[in-house]
């Protein structure tokens, strides 16, 4: 099965776990596993009409599925997929400064 | 033994390093992808960091260690009891200092040779380019998503390299964003995330140590990039993990449609970034949204007159373990399923650290039908100031 590497903002949702093994032909397959296994992960992957937020990058290995062939791109047993988000740093308030 | 086009041509005779500096530089002049006329390169540099904190504080050290000639530093913030865990530019006695005070001192101590260019304000869009444009390089050292996409869209317009960092808990990315060689902040991450979705550092914590690897990776980076030796991360994402001490590489590509970088550009002058990171929308929302509230006053009283109330505390055991003020624990994530622990027909009052967990929580109760629920206004932080200063801030 393909391996998920969870992002530490993410990992309270997956019980702490920085890799989850999850079935899935596809990376969409992958990751559609993976939220329904941890549901609290769905909004922070998923708007709330299924599609992938803008703001979550899936890489296979070291590329970009957006550069592969998106949520189809094939995954096979032992690829990493990795959940990247983007992280700001200290700032709770998101004042612009 | 340089590798690409440096970013600061050499300065030749038109700038000469004093017997003083070059003794203080020998273990960069010894080295042939230095030398010479690489540290007059550092000499003529002029580099602005964005921000003084977490990642601004060992980046703007060593750049001045390392002798580059100019280091603009940007910041409005003061220092903070609480910035002194990870913010190494500053010491115990500069709080409550402005940062870019505390920092300049700092900075012309480490090397009088530097000049230190103090930006006291704000980074807006309306002087964003004002500052940028006698800088050759920006580093990113900012904390929100508002300043990362304005400190982006400014280096694209003026084409200029922006090193990114940035950091949260125990994981760190850097890049080199540089649209005239590759690809920006926006192609990676075309929009922000929503307000409240990702936790902030104030929120999730962050280790100490963290902005010390990022920030010396930018450090690195920029003195790459002015020498013109090395590869530098452009087009690359370096993902940095602490606990696993893993370091991966992600490959970044420039994309084509990219608003500010791409063939048609649709941002061709700075915008509002607040908005487009949807922060007042978000206000607005969290206004409407609004909980009931009671104050640490109101609530004190309450508890001294005996009063019927259930406080909850609904922060995690590891902060009730440094700071409670005596009340029962359920943390937000098991409130759900300790809901049956709780007769919804009495009166409830939550608090957490400041104020948004417990707000969660006291919509939470609303939902599952709960009528007399309360948040206390600012947590036990407000508790902590207000009424019991015996109380740890945290």
């Amino acid at each position: 099965m393909p391996k998920v590497k969870i992002p530490t903002p993410l990992r309270q949702y997956t019980g702490g776990n920085a890799e989850v093994e999850v079935g899935g032909a596809t990376a969409g397959e992958a990751l559609g596993n993976l939220a329904s296994e941890h549901p609290g992960l769905r909004q922070h992957l998923y708007t709330g009409d299924g599609k992938l937020r803008s703001f979550v990058n899936v890489y296979k290995g070291d590329e970009d599925i957006r550069y592969l062939e998106g949520q189809d791109t094939g995954v096979a047993d032992g690829d990493e997929i990795s959940i990247v988000p983007s992280i700001a740093g200290g700032s709770a308030g998101g004042r612009c400064r | 033994m340089q590798t690409r086009q440096p970013l600061v041509e050499s300065p030749n005779g038109a700038l000469e390093l004093s017997n003083q500096e070059i003794a203080r530089y020998s273990r960069h002049l010894i080295m042939p992808e230095v030398a010479l006329e690489g540290q007059k390169q550092l000499k003529a540099a002029k580099v602005l960091t964005v921000g003084t904190g977490g990642l601004g504080s060992p980046l703007a050290l060593y750049l001045a260690a390392a002798g580059v000639g100019t280091i603009g530093i940007v910041d409005f913030d003061v220092v903070d009891e609480s910035n002194l865990q990870r913010q190494i530019i500053h010491g115990t006695s500069d709080v409550g200092r402005p940062k870019v005070q505390s920092a300049y001192e700092t900075l012309e101590d480490i090397n009088p040779n530097v000049e230190v260019r103090v930006h006291e304000e704000a980074l807006t869009s309306e002087n964003a380019l004002e500052i940028f444009e006698d800088y050759d390089v920006i580093v990113d050292g900012t904390d929100n998503f508002p300043t990362r996409y304005l400190v982006n869209d400014a280096c694209v317009l003026l084409g200029k390299p922006n090193v990114y960092g940035s950091i949260f808990r125990f994981e760190g990315q850097a890049s080199v964003f540089y649209a005239e060689e590759g690809p920006c902040y926006r192609c990676l991450y075309p929009e922000p995330p929503p307000p409240g979705l990702v936790p902030s550092c104030a929120e999730g914590g962050v280790l100490g140590v963290l902005p010390g690897a990022i920030g010396t990776i930018q450090a690195t980076e920029t003195v790459k990039l002015i020498l013109g030796i090395g590869e530098p991360l452009i087009g690359r994402l370096l993902l940095y993990d602490a606990l696993g001490m893993r370091f991966r590489e992600m490959k970044l590509r420039k994309d084509p449609d990219c608003p500010v970088c791409g063939e048609n550009p649709t941002v061709t002058e700075l915008i509002d970034y607040q908005e487009f990171c949807g922060i007042p929308q978000a206000e607005t929302t969290e206004r409407e949204n609004g909980v009931p509230e009671i104050t640490v006053g109101e609530l004190k009283q309450k508890m001294d007159h005996g009063e019927d109330i259930n406080v909850l505390d609904v922060r995690e055991p590891h902060e009730y373990e440094v700071a409670n003020i005596g009340v029962r624990l359920i943390p937000l994530g098991e409130l759900p399923q300790r809901l049956v622990e709780l007769d919804q027909d009495e009166y409830f009052v939550v608090h957490c650290k400041t104020g948004g967990r417990s707000a969660k929580a006291v919509k939470l109760l609303q939902d599952a039908g709960f009528q007399n629920v309360y948040n206390v206004k600012g947590g036990i932080t407000a508790w902590s100031d207000q009424i019991d200063p015996s109380v740890p801030k945290y």
